[in-house]
Protein backbone atom coordinates (compact mmCIF):
# COMPACT_ATOMS: atom_id res chain seq x y z
CA UNK A 1 0.00 0.00 0.00
CA UNK A 2 2.49 2.57 -1.22
CA UNK A 3 -0.16 5.29 -1.45
CA UNK A 4 -0.53 5.19 2.33
CA UNK A 5 3.10 6.31 2.60
CA UNK A 6 1.89 9.51 0.95
CA UNK A 7 -1.51 9.88 2.61
CA UNK A 8 -0.52 9.11 6.20
CA UNK A 9 2.40 11.60 6.42
CA UNK A 10 0.19 14.13 4.63
CA UNK A 11 -2.57 13.65 7.21
CA UNK A 12 -0.14 13.82 10.12
CA UNK A 13 1.39 17.03 8.73
CA UNK A 14 -2.11 18.43 8.28
CA UNK A 15 -3.13 17.58 11.84
CA UNK A 16 0.04 19.26 13.14
CA UNK A 17 -0.75 22.32 11.01
CA UNK A 18 -4.32 22.36 12.31
CA UNK A 19 -2.97 22.11 15.88
CA UNK A 20 -0.61 25.02 15.24
CA UNK A 21 -3.40 27.17 13.83
CA UNK A 22 -5.66 26.20 16.73
CA UNK A 23 -2.88 27.19 19.14
CA UNK A 24 -2.47 30.53 17.39
CA UNK A 25 -6.22 31.14 17.54
CA UNK A 26 -6.42 30.16 21.20
CA UNK A 27 -3.45 32.24 22.38
CA UNK A 28 -4.13 35.07 19.95
CA UNK A 29 -7.40 35.80 21.76
CA UNK A 30 -9.75 34.62 19.03
CA UNK A 31 -11.98 32.86 21.58
CA UNK A 32 -12.03 35.51 24.30
CA UNK A 33 -15.39 37.22 23.93
CA UNK A 34 -17.54 34.80 22.01
CA UNK A 35 -21.01 36.12 22.82
CA UNK A 36 -20.46 39.62 21.44
CA UNK A 37 -18.74 38.18 18.34
CA UNK A 38 -21.84 36.07 17.67
CA UNK A 39 -23.96 39.26 17.88
CA UNK A 40 -21.69 41.36 15.72
CA UNK A 41 -22.70 39.85 12.38
CA UNK A 42 -26.24 41.12 12.88
CA UNK A 43 -25.02 44.70 12.50
CA UNK A 44 -22.44 44.33 9.74
CA UNK A 45 -24.52 45.89 7.00
CA UNK A 46 -26.55 49.00 6.34
CA UNK A 47 -27.90 47.89 2.99
CA UNK A 48 -31.46 47.04 1.93
CA UNK A 49 -33.21 45.36 4.81
CA UNK A 50 -36.18 43.15 5.41
CA UNK A 51 -38.45 42.62 8.37
CA UNK A 52 -36.14 39.97 9.81
CA UNK A 53 -33.57 42.49 10.96
CA UNK A 54 -33.03 44.79 13.88
CA UNK A 55 -35.32 47.87 13.95
CA UNK A 56 -32.53 50.31 14.83
CA UNK A 57 -30.79 49.23 11.64
CA UNK A 58 -33.88 49.93 9.58
CA UNK A 59 -34.13 53.41 11.12
CA UNK A 60 -30.55 54.06 10.17
CA UNK A 61 -31.34 52.88 6.68
CA UNK A 62 -34.34 55.19 6.44
CA UNK A 63 -32.37 58.18 7.74
CA UNK A 64 -29.91 57.65 4.90
CA UNK A 65 -32.73 58.55 2.56
CA UNK A 66 -33.24 57.14 -0.88
CA UNK A 67 -30.20 58.81 -2.51
CA UNK B 1 -12.12 55.94 6.05
CA UNK B 2 -15.54 57.52 6.05
CA UNK B 3 -16.75 58.95 9.34
CA UNK B 4 -20.07 57.91 10.80
CA UNK B 5 -21.54 61.29 9.82
CA UNK B 6 -20.58 60.68 6.22
CA UNK B 7 -22.22 57.29 6.43
CA UNK B 8 -25.45 58.72 7.81
CA UNK B 9 -25.82 61.46 5.21
CA UNK B 10 -25.95 60.83 1.47
CA UNK B 11 -22.26 61.08 0.74
CA UNK B 12 -20.51 62.38 -2.36
CA UNK B 13 -20.26 59.63 -4.91
CA UNK B 14 -16.46 59.37 -4.85
CA UNK B 15 -16.49 59.01 -1.10
CA UNK B 16 -19.33 56.52 -1.18
CA UNK B 17 -17.53 54.26 -3.65
CA UNK B 18 -14.63 54.28 -1.28
CA UNK B 19 -16.77 52.89 1.48
CA UNK B 20 -18.76 50.12 -0.17
CA UNK B 21 -18.26 46.39 -0.31
CA UNK B 22 -16.97 44.99 -3.62
CA UNK B 23 -19.85 42.78 -4.69
CA UNK B 24 -19.44 42.45 -8.47
CA UNK B 25 -17.99 38.94 -8.20
CA UNK B 26 -20.65 38.02 -5.62
CA UNK B 27 -23.39 39.20 -7.98
CA UNK B 28 -21.97 37.33 -10.99
CA UNK B 29 -21.43 34.11 -9.07
CA UNK B 30 -24.92 34.27 -7.52
CA UNK B 31 -26.56 34.59 -10.95
CA UNK B 32 -24.28 31.93 -12.47
CA UNK B 33 -25.25 29.57 -9.64
CA UNK B 34 -28.93 29.81 -10.62
CA UNK B 35 -28.13 29.20 -14.30
CA UNK B 36 -25.87 26.20 -13.62
CA UNK B 37 -28.36 24.87 -11.08
CA UNK B 38 -31.00 24.68 -13.81
CA UNK B 39 -28.57 23.10 -16.31
CA UNK B 40 -27.09 20.58 -13.86
CA UNK B 41 -30.47 19.46 -12.53
CA UNK B 42 -31.85 19.20 -16.08
CA UNK B 43 -29.01 16.83 -17.01
CA UNK B 44 -29.80 14.89 -13.82
CA UNK B 45 -33.42 14.50 -14.89
CA UNK B 46 -32.32 13.37 -18.37
CA UNK B 47 -30.06 10.63 -17.00
CA UNK B 48 -32.73 9.55 -14.49
CA UNK B 49 -35.04 9.12 -17.50
CA UNK B 50 -32.31 7.18 -19.35
CA UNK B 51 -31.97 4.76 -16.44
CA UNK B 52 -35.73 4.20 -16.59
CA UNK B 53 -35.96 4.00 -20.40
CA UNK B 54 -32.49 3.28 -21.88
CA UNK B 55 -33.79 3.98 -25.41
CA UNK B 56 -33.50 7.68 -24.49
CA UNK B 57 -29.78 7.39 -25.33
CA UNK B 58 -31.03 7.57 -28.97
CA UNK B 59 -27.87 5.64 -29.89
CA UNK B 60 -25.87 8.89 -29.84
CA UNK B 61 -22.54 8.39 -28.02
CA UNK B 62 -22.34 11.88 -26.52
CA UNK B 63 -25.86 11.55 -25.11
CA UNK B 64 -25.09 8.21 -23.48
CA UNK B 65 -25.53 7.76 -19.74
CA UNK B 66 -21.83 7.12 -19.13
CA UNK B 67 -20.90 10.54 -20.51
CA UNK B 68 -23.84 12.56 -19.22
CA UNK B 69 -23.57 11.23 -15.67
CA UNK B 70 -20.20 12.94 -14.98
CA UNK B 71 -21.58 16.03 -16.72
CA UNK B 72 -24.47 16.03 -14.20
CA UNK B 73 -22.24 15.54 -11.16
CA UNK B 74 -19.71 18.14 -12.30
CA UNK B 75 -22.44 20.64 -13.15
CA UNK B 76 -24.32 20.38 -9.87
CA UNK B 77 -21.28 20.07 -7.58
CA UNK B 78 -18.71 22.36 -9.16
CA UNK B 79 -20.77 24.67 -11.37
CA UNK B 80 -23.83 25.16 -9.13
CA UNK B 81 -22.33 24.37 -5.72
CA UNK B 82 -19.01 25.99 -6.61
CA UNK B 83 -20.64 29.23 -7.77
CA UNK B 84 -22.70 29.34 -4.57
CA UNK B 85 -19.55 28.87 -2.49
CA UNK B 86 -17.62 31.57 -4.35
CA UNK B 87 -20.54 34.02 -4.06
CA UNK B 88 -21.20 33.40 -0.38
CA UNK B 89 -17.54 33.25 0.68
CA UNK B 90 -16.83 36.60 -1.05
CA UNK B 91 -19.98 38.06 0.52
CA UNK B 92 -19.50 36.72 4.04
CA UNK B 93 -15.78 37.42 4.34
CA UNK B 94 -16.30 41.11 3.52
CA UNK B 95 -19.21 41.56 5.96
CA UNK B 96 -17.62 39.70 8.84
CA UNK B 97 -14.23 41.38 8.34
CA UNK B 98 -15.94 44.74 7.64
CA UNK B 99 -13.61 45.44 4.77
CA UNK B 100 -13.55 45.21 0.98
CA UNK B 101 -12.32 42.20 -0.95
CA UNK B 102 -8.56 41.90 -1.22
CA UNK B 103 -7.69 42.24 -4.94
CA UNK B 104 -11.22 42.53 -6.41
CA UNK B 105 -9.75 42.13 -9.91
CA UNK B 106 -8.49 38.69 -8.98
CA UNK B 107 -11.95 37.84 -7.65
CA UNK B 108 -13.38 38.73 -11.08
CA UNK B 109 -10.69 36.57 -12.66
CA UNK B 110 -11.87 33.61 -10.52
CA UNK B 111 -15.38 34.17 -11.89
CA UNK B 112 -14.50 34.17 -15.58
CA UNK B 113 -11.88 31.41 -15.27
CA UNK B 114 -14.36 29.25 -13.33
CA UNK B 115 -16.91 29.74 -16.12
CA UNK B 116 -14.27 28.62 -18.64
CA UNK B 117 -13.68 25.48 -16.52
CA UNK B 118 -17.43 24.79 -16.54
CA UNK B 119 -17.81 25.28 -20.29
CA UNK B 120 -14.71 23.15 -20.95
CA UNK B 121 -16.26 20.41 -18.78
CA UNK B 122 -19.58 20.70 -20.61
CA UNK B 123 -17.78 20.16 -23.93
CA UNK B 124 -15.13 17.59 -22.98
CA UNK B 125 -17.27 15.22 -20.89
CA UNK B 126 -19.90 14.47 -23.59
CA UNK B 127 -17.00 13.96 -26.03
CA UNK B 128 -15.87 11.16 -23.73
CA UNK B 129 -12.65 12.85 -22.58
CA UNK B 130 -12.19 11.74 -18.99
CA UNK B 131 -9.58 10.70 -16.45
CA UNK B 132 -12.08 8.15 -15.20
CA UNK B 133 -11.90 9.32 -11.59
CA UNK B 134 -15.26 9.99 -9.98
CA UNK B 135 -15.82 13.72 -9.30
CA UNK B 136 -12.35 14.34 -10.82
CA UNK B 137 -13.07 13.37 -14.41
CA UNK B 138 -11.75 16.51 -16.08
CA UNK B 139 -8.59 16.13 -18.15
CA UNK B 140 -5.27 17.63 -17.16
CA UNK B 141 -5.41 21.04 -18.96
CA UNK B 142 -8.72 21.80 -17.18
CA UNK B 143 -7.26 20.48 -13.91
CA UNK B 144 -4.41 23.00 -14.24
CA UNK B 145 -6.86 25.85 -14.77
CA UNK B 146 -8.86 24.70 -11.71
CA UNK B 147 -5.64 24.83 -9.66
CA UNK B 148 -4.95 28.40 -10.85
CA UNK B 149 -8.51 29.51 -10.02
CA UNK B 150 -8.30 27.88 -6.63
CA UNK B 151 -5.03 29.54 -5.69
CA UNK B 152 -6.50 32.91 -6.78
CA UNK B 153 -9.60 32.19 -4.68
CA UNK B 154 -7.33 31.49 -1.69
CA UNK B 155 -5.38 34.73 -2.26
CA UNK B 156 -8.57 36.81 -2.38
CA UNK B 157 -10.15 35.07 0.62
CA UNK B 158 -7.14 34.96 2.94
CA UNK B 159 -6.02 38.40 1.76
CA UNK B 160 -9.38 39.77 2.88
CA UNK B 161 -9.00 37.99 6.23
CA UNK B 162 -5.51 39.48 6.52
CA UNK B 163 -6.78 43.03 5.93
CA UNK B 164 -9.81 42.69 8.23
CA UNK B 165 -10.97 45.60 10.37
CA UNK B 166 -12.19 43.48 13.27
CA UNK B 167 -9.80 41.34 15.27
CA UNK B 168 -12.06 38.31 15.62
CA UNK B 169 -12.42 35.93 12.66
CA UNK B 170 -16.08 34.87 12.53
CA UNK B 171 -16.68 31.10 12.58
CA UNK B 172 -18.10 31.01 9.03
CA UNK B 173 -14.71 32.18 7.75
CA UNK B 174 -12.97 29.29 9.48
CA UNK B 175 -15.23 26.88 7.62
CA UNK B 176 -14.73 28.66 4.28
CA UNK B 177 -10.97 28.83 4.88
CA UNK B 178 -10.67 25.11 5.71
CA UNK B 179 -12.76 24.29 2.63
CA UNK B 180 -10.50 26.35 0.35
CA UNK B 181 -7.23 24.90 1.69
CA UNK B 182 -8.48 21.30 1.82
CA UNK B 183 -9.90 21.37 -1.71
CA UNK B 184 -6.62 22.77 -3.06
CA UNK B 185 -4.70 19.93 -1.41
CA UNK B 186 -7.15 17.21 -2.48
CA UNK B 187 -7.36 18.42 -6.06
CA UNK B 188 -3.61 18.66 -6.52
CA UNK B 189 -2.73 15.28 -4.95
CA UNK B 190 -5.53 13.36 -6.72
CA UNK B 191 -5.04 14.95 -10.14
CA UNK B 192 -1.32 14.21 -10.51
CA UNK B 193 -1.11 12.61 -13.94
CA UNK B 194 1.27 12.01 -16.82
CA UNK B 195 -0.09 13.67 -20.00
CA UNK B 196 0.02 11.53 -23.14
CA UNK B 197 -1.58 14.19 -25.33
CA UNK B 198 -3.65 17.34 -24.88
CA UNK B 199 -6.78 15.29 -24.22
CA UNK B 200 -5.40 12.15 -22.58
CA UNK B 201 -3.40 11.52 -19.43
CA UNK B 202 -2.63 8.65 -17.09
CA UNK B 203 -2.94 8.87 -13.31
CA UNK B 204 0.35 8.84 -11.41
CA UNK B 205 -1.10 6.07 -9.22
CA UNK B 206 -2.24 2.59 -10.26
CA UNK B 207 -4.63 -0.11 -9.09
CA UNK B 208 -5.63 -0.10 -5.42
CA UNK B 209 -3.18 2.77 -4.78
CA UNK B 210 -5.17 4.86 -7.22
CA UNK B 211 -8.43 3.74 -5.60
CA UNK B 212 -7.18 4.79 -2.15
CA UNK B 213 -6.02 8.23 -3.36
CA UNK B 214 -9.23 8.63 -5.36
CA UNK B 215 -11.51 7.98 -2.37
CA UNK B 216 -9.34 9.95 -0.01
CA UNK B 217 -10.08 12.74 -2.49
CA UNK B 218 -13.67 11.70 -3.13
CA UNK B 219 -14.86 11.55 0.43
CA UNK B 220 -12.98 14.66 1.50
CA UNK B 221 -14.51 16.47 -1.46
CA UNK B 222 -17.84 15.62 0.19
CA UNK B 223 -16.45 16.63 3.58
CA UNK B 224 -14.85 19.90 2.61
CA UNK B 225 -16.51 21.04 -0.64
CA UNK B 226 -20.06 19.90 0.13
CA UNK B 227 -19.96 20.11 3.94
CA UNK B 228 -17.43 22.57 5.39
CA UNK B 229 -18.10 25.22 2.74
CA UNK B 230 -21.85 24.97 3.15
CA UNK B 231 -21.52 24.99 6.95
CA UNK B 232 -19.84 28.37 6.48
CA UNK B 233 -23.00 29.43 4.64
CA UNK B 234 -25.13 27.99 7.44
CA UNK B 235 -23.30 29.86 10.22
CA UNK B 236 -23.74 33.22 8.51
CA UNK B 237 -27.07 33.15 6.69
CA UNK B 238 -29.19 31.39 9.31
CA UNK B 239 -28.37 33.95 12.05
CA UNK B 240 -28.81 36.78 9.53
CA UNK B 241 -32.14 35.57 8.21
CA UNK B 242 -33.42 34.71 11.69
CA UNK B 243 -32.17 38.06 13.05
CA UNK B 244 -30.56 36.40 16.07
CA UNK B 245 -27.07 35.09 16.86
CA UNK B 246 -26.21 31.43 16.47
CA UNK B 247 -27.57 29.27 19.35
CA UNK B 248 -24.13 28.58 20.83
CA UNK B 249 -21.13 30.30 19.36
CA UNK B 250 -18.92 28.20 21.63
CA UNK B 251 -20.39 25.00 20.15
CA UNK B 252 -19.81 26.32 16.63
CA UNK B 253 -16.09 26.58 17.38
CA UNK B 254 -15.96 23.08 18.89
CA UNK B 255 -17.91 21.91 15.81
CA UNK B 256 -15.33 23.39 13.47
CA UNK B 257 -12.20 21.98 15.10
CA UNK B 258 -13.75 18.56 15.77
CA UNK B 259 -14.94 18.28 12.16
CA UNK B 260 -11.67 19.17 10.49
CA UNK B 261 -9.60 17.02 12.87
CA UNK B 262 -11.63 13.90 12.11
CA UNK B 263 -12.70 14.21 8.47
CA UNK B 264 -9.54 13.28 6.59
CA UNK B 265 -9.67 9.50 7.20
CA UNK B 266 -13.27 8.62 6.35
CA UNK B 267 -12.47 7.87 2.68
CA UNK B 268 -11.68 4.12 2.92
CA UNK B 269 -15.36 3.39 3.68
CA UNK B 270 -15.87 3.69 -0.10
CA UNK B 271 -13.58 0.66 -0.54
CA UNK B 272 -15.06 -1.90 1.91
CA UNK B 273 -14.47 -5.52 0.83
CA UNK B 274 -12.01 -4.51 -1.89
CA UNK B 275 -8.26 -5.11 -2.29
CA UNK B 276 -7.64 -2.31 0.24
CA UNK B 277 -6.09 -3.79 3.44
CA UNK B 278 -8.70 -4.66 6.08
CA UNK B 279 -7.15 -2.40 8.69
CA UNK B 280 -7.45 0.62 6.37
CA UNK B 281 -11.11 -0.22 5.77
CA UNK B 282 -11.69 -0.44 9.54
CA UNK B 283 -9.92 2.88 10.13
CA UNK B 284 -12.23 4.44 7.55
CA UNK B 285 -15.27 2.99 9.28
CA UNK B 286 -14.22 4.15 12.77
CA UNK B 287 -13.50 7.70 11.61
CA UNK B 288 -16.83 7.79 9.77
CA UNK B 289 -18.65 6.78 12.97
CA UNK B 290 -16.77 9.42 14.99
CA UNK B 291 -17.94 12.06 12.49
CA UNK B 292 -21.51 11.65 13.67
CA UNK B 293 -20.74 13.67 16.81
CA UNK B 294 -19.46 16.94 15.27
CA UNK B 295 -22.00 16.70 12.44
CA UNK B 296 -24.95 16.49 14.79
CA UNK B 297 -23.46 19.14 17.07
CA UNK B 298 -23.47 21.52 14.13
CA UNK B 299 -26.93 20.56 12.99
CA UNK B 300 -28.44 21.06 16.46
CA UNK B 301 -26.60 24.36 16.81
CA UNK B 302 -28.04 25.63 13.52
CA UNK B 303 -31.61 24.53 14.17
CA UNK B 304 -31.61 25.75 17.79
CA UNK B 305 -30.69 29.22 16.53
CA UNK B 306 -34.44 29.54 16.02
CA UNK B 307 -35.07 28.52 19.66
CA UNK B 308 -37.67 30.91 21.07
CA UNK B 309 -38.50 32.24 17.60
CA UNK B 310 -40.00 29.19 15.96
CA UNK B 311 -42.88 31.28 14.63
CA UNK B 312 -40.47 32.80 12.09
CA UNK B 313 -40.33 29.39 10.42
CA UNK B 314 -44.04 29.62 9.67
CA UNK B 315 -43.92 32.96 7.86
CA UNK B 316 -40.49 33.02 6.27
CA UNK B 317 -39.91 30.66 3.33
CA UNK B 318 -36.18 31.48 3.24
CA UNK B 319 -35.82 30.23 6.81
CA UNK B 320 -37.73 27.10 5.79
CA UNK B 321 -35.09 26.42 3.15
CA UNK B 322 -32.24 27.02 5.60
CA UNK B 323 -33.63 25.05 8.54
CA UNK B 324 -35.01 22.10 6.55
CA UNK B 325 -31.63 21.83 4.82
CA UNK B 326 -30.15 21.21 8.27
CA UNK B 327 -32.63 18.45 8.99
CA UNK B 328 -31.52 16.74 5.77
CA UNK B 329 -27.92 17.34 6.85
CA UNK B 330 -28.70 15.58 10.12
CA UNK B 331 -30.38 12.71 8.29
CA UNK B 332 -27.59 12.11 5.83
CA UNK B 333 -24.83 12.49 8.44
CA UNK B 334 -26.61 9.81 10.49
CA UNK B 335 -27.18 7.57 7.48
CA UNK B 336 -23.57 7.96 6.24
CA UNK B 337 -21.86 6.61 9.37
CA UNK B 338 -24.41 3.76 9.50
CA UNK B 339 -23.63 2.85 5.88
CA UNK B 340 -19.90 2.94 6.63
CA UNK B 341 -20.33 0.01 9.10
CA UNK B 342 -18.95 -2.94 7.17
CA UNK B 343 -21.92 -5.26 7.77
CA UNK B 344 -24.40 -2.58 6.63
CA UNK B 345 -22.15 -1.73 3.69
CA UNK B 346 -22.17 -5.38 2.59
CA UNK B 347 -25.86 -4.85 1.85
CA UNK B 348 -25.86 -1.23 0.68
CA UNK B 349 -22.72 -1.01 -1.45
CA UNK B 350 -23.23 -0.77 -5.23
CA UNK B 351 -27.01 -0.42 -4.76
CA UNK B 352 -29.23 2.62 -5.30
CA UNK B 353 -29.28 3.15 -1.54
CA UNK B 354 -25.93 4.91 -2.01
CA UNK B 355 -27.48 7.09 -4.72
CA UNK B 356 -30.35 7.93 -2.36
CA UNK B 357 -27.91 8.77 0.45
CA UNK B 358 -25.89 11.08 -1.77
CA UNK B 359 -29.02 12.86 -2.95
CA UNK B 360 -30.45 13.33 0.53
CA UNK B 361 -27.24 15.25 1.19
CA UNK B 362 -27.05 16.88 -2.22
CA UNK B 363 -30.68 17.87 -2.82
CA UNK B 364 -31.64 18.21 0.84
CA UNK B 365 -28.61 19.77 2.47
CA UNK B 366 -26.46 21.42 -0.22
CA UNK B 367 -29.32 22.30 -2.57
CA UNK B 368 -31.74 23.75 -0.02
CA UNK B 369 -29.15 25.73 1.92
CA UNK B 370 -27.77 27.14 -1.36
CA UNK B 371 -31.22 28.20 -2.48
CA UNK B 372 -31.94 29.77 0.92
CA UNK B 373 -28.66 31.70 0.82
CA UNK B 374 -29.29 32.84 -2.78
CA UNK B 375 -32.81 34.01 -1.87
CA UNK B 376 -31.21 36.03 0.93
CA UNK B 377 -28.41 37.40 -1.26
CA UNK B 378 -29.95 38.21 -4.63
CA UNK B 379 -32.50 40.87 -3.58
CA UNK B 380 -29.84 42.62 -1.48
CA UNK B 381 -27.37 42.61 -4.36
CA UNK B 382 -29.97 44.25 -6.58
CA UNK B 383 -31.25 46.89 -4.18
CA UNK B 384 -34.51 45.23 -3.15
CA UNK B 385 -35.86 44.22 0.24
CA UNK B 386 -37.21 40.87 -0.93
CA UNK B 387 -37.38 38.68 -4.00
CA UNK B 388 -39.87 39.65 -6.72
CA UNK B 389 -42.29 37.00 -5.45
CA UNK B 390 -42.16 35.68 -1.88
CA UNK B 391 -45.04 33.31 -2.68
CA UNK B 392 -42.89 31.73 -5.39
CA UNK B 393 -40.18 31.03 -2.78
CA UNK B 394 -42.77 29.24 -0.66
CA UNK B 395 -43.95 27.25 -3.68
CA UNK B 396 -40.36 26.38 -4.59
CA UNK B 397 -39.75 25.15 -1.05
CA UNK B 398 -42.69 22.75 -1.03
CA UNK B 399 -42.09 21.42 -4.55
CA UNK B 400 -38.40 20.84 -3.79
CA UNK B 401 -39.12 19.15 -0.46
CA UNK B 402 -41.71 16.78 -1.94
CA UNK B 403 -39.28 16.04 -4.77
CA UNK B 404 -36.50 15.12 -2.33
CA UNK B 405 -38.77 12.86 -0.26
CA UNK B 406 -39.94 11.00 -3.38
CA UNK B 407 -36.36 10.67 -4.61
CA UNK B 408 -34.77 9.34 -1.44
CA UNK B 409 -37.68 7.09 -0.42
CA UNK B 410 -37.65 5.45 -3.87
CA UNK B 411 -33.90 4.91 -3.70
CA UNK B 412 -34.03 3.49 -0.16
CA UNK B 413 -36.57 0.87 -1.19
CA UNK B 414 -34.80 0.14 -4.48
CA UNK B 415 -31.40 -0.10 -2.78
CA UNK B 416 -32.41 -2.46 0.03
CA UNK B 417 -34.36 -4.57 -2.46
CA UNK B 418 -31.36 -4.81 -4.82
CA UNK B 419 -29.03 -5.69 -1.95
CA UNK B 420 -31.34 -8.45 -0.73
CA UNK B 421 -31.90 -9.84 -4.24
CA UNK B 422 -28.16 -9.92 -5.03
CA UNK B 423 -27.26 -11.79 -1.86
CA UNK B 424 -30.17 -14.30 -1.93
CA UNK B 425 -28.84 -17.83 -2.42
CA UNK B 426 -30.59 -21.17 -2.92
CA UNK B 427 -29.81 -24.07 -0.55
CA UNK B 428 -27.47 -25.47 -3.23
CA UNK B 429 -25.48 -22.23 -3.22
CA UNK B 430 -26.66 -20.82 -6.56
CA UNK B 431 -28.06 -17.29 -6.82
CA UNK B 432 -31.84 -16.95 -6.55
CA UNK B 433 -32.00 -13.95 -8.89
CA UNK B 434 -30.14 -13.00 -12.02
CA UNK B 435 -28.85 -9.41 -12.11
CA UNK B 436 -31.33 -8.38 -14.77
CA UNK B 437 -34.20 -9.48 -12.53
CA UNK B 438 -33.08 -6.92 -9.96
CA UNK B 439 -32.93 -4.28 -12.73
CA UNK B 440 -36.50 -5.10 -13.79
CA UNK B 441 -37.70 -4.99 -10.18
CA UNK B 442 -36.18 -1.51 -9.81
CA UNK B 443 -38.17 -0.02 -12.70
CA UNK B 444 -41.09 1.45 -10.67
CA UNK B 445 -38.67 3.08 -8.23
CA UNK B 446 -36.76 4.64 -11.11
CA UNK B 447 -40.05 6.16 -12.30
CA UNK B 448 -40.70 7.61 -8.83
CA UNK B 449 -37.11 8.91 -8.66
CA UNK B 450 -37.56 10.59 -12.04
CA UNK B 451 -40.74 12.22 -10.75
CA UNK B 452 -38.88 13.47 -7.65
CA UNK B 453 -36.11 14.87 -9.84
CA UNK B 454 -38.63 16.56 -12.12
CA UNK B 455 -40.26 18.25 -9.12
CA UNK B 456 -36.89 19.42 -7.85
CA UNK B 457 -36.00 20.80 -11.30
CA UNK B 458 -39.39 22.56 -11.50
CA UNK B 459 -38.63 24.28 -8.22
CA UNK B 460 -35.32 25.46 -9.63
CA UNK B 461 -37.09 26.82 -12.72
CA UNK B 462 -39.47 28.77 -10.49
CA UNK B 463 -36.40 30.15 -8.73
CA UNK B 464 -34.80 31.12 -12.06
CA UNK B 465 -37.96 33.01 -13.08
CA UNK B 466 -38.11 34.72 -9.69
CA UNK B 467 -34.44 35.73 -9.94
CA UNK B 468 -34.88 37.15 -13.45
CA UNK B 469 -37.88 39.21 -12.31
CA UNK B 470 -35.99 40.39 -9.20
CA UNK B 471 -32.97 41.49 -11.22
CA UNK B 472 -35.14 43.20 -13.85
CA UNK B 473 -37.11 45.16 -11.26
CA UNK B 474 -34.05 46.02 -9.17
CA UNK B 475 -30.80 47.79 -9.84
CA UNK B 476 -27.24 47.06 -8.83
CA UNK B 477 -26.90 48.12 -5.19
CA UNK B 478 -23.70 49.16 -3.46
CA UNK B 479 -23.71 48.18 0.20
CA UNK B 480 -21.82 50.67 2.39
CA UNK B 481 -19.36 49.35 4.95
CA UNK B 482 -20.46 50.33 8.46
CA UNK B 483 -17.84 52.01 10.59
CA UNK B 484 -16.33 49.59 13.05
CA UNK B 485 -17.84 50.39 16.44
CA UNK B 486 -14.94 49.36 18.64
CA UNK B 487 -11.33 50.04 17.70
CA UNK B 488 -9.68 46.78 16.78
CA UNK B 489 -6.34 45.85 15.35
Amino acid sequence: MDSLYLLIPLSVALVLAILAIFGWALHGGQFEDLESEAERILTDEVGPLDSGQAPEQRQREQSRGSN
Amino acid sequence: MASSAAMAAPAASARQTDGVYTDTAVRLFALAAVLWGVVGMLVGVIIAAQLTWPQLNFGIPWLSYGRLRPLHTNAVIFAFGGSVLFATAYHVVQRTCQTRLFMPGLALFTFWAWQIVIVAAAISLPLGLTQGKEYAELEWPIDLLIAVVWVSYAIVFFGTIGTRKVRHIYVANWFFGAFIIAVALLHIVNSVAIPASLTKSYSAYAGVQDAMIQWWYGHNAVGFFLTAGFLGIMYYYIPKQAGRPVYSYRLSIVHFWALIFTYMWAGPHHLHYTALPDWAQSVGMVFSLVLLAPSWGGMINGIMTLSGAWHKLRDDPILKFLIVSLSFYGMSTFEGPMMSIKTVNALSHYTDWTVGHVHSGALGWVGLISMGALYYLIPRLFGRNTMYSVKAIELHFWIATIGIVLYIAAMWIAGVMQGLMWRAVNPDGTLVYTFVESVKATFPYYVVRLLGGLLYLSGMLIMAWNVVMTVRSGKVAHAPIPVVAVAHA
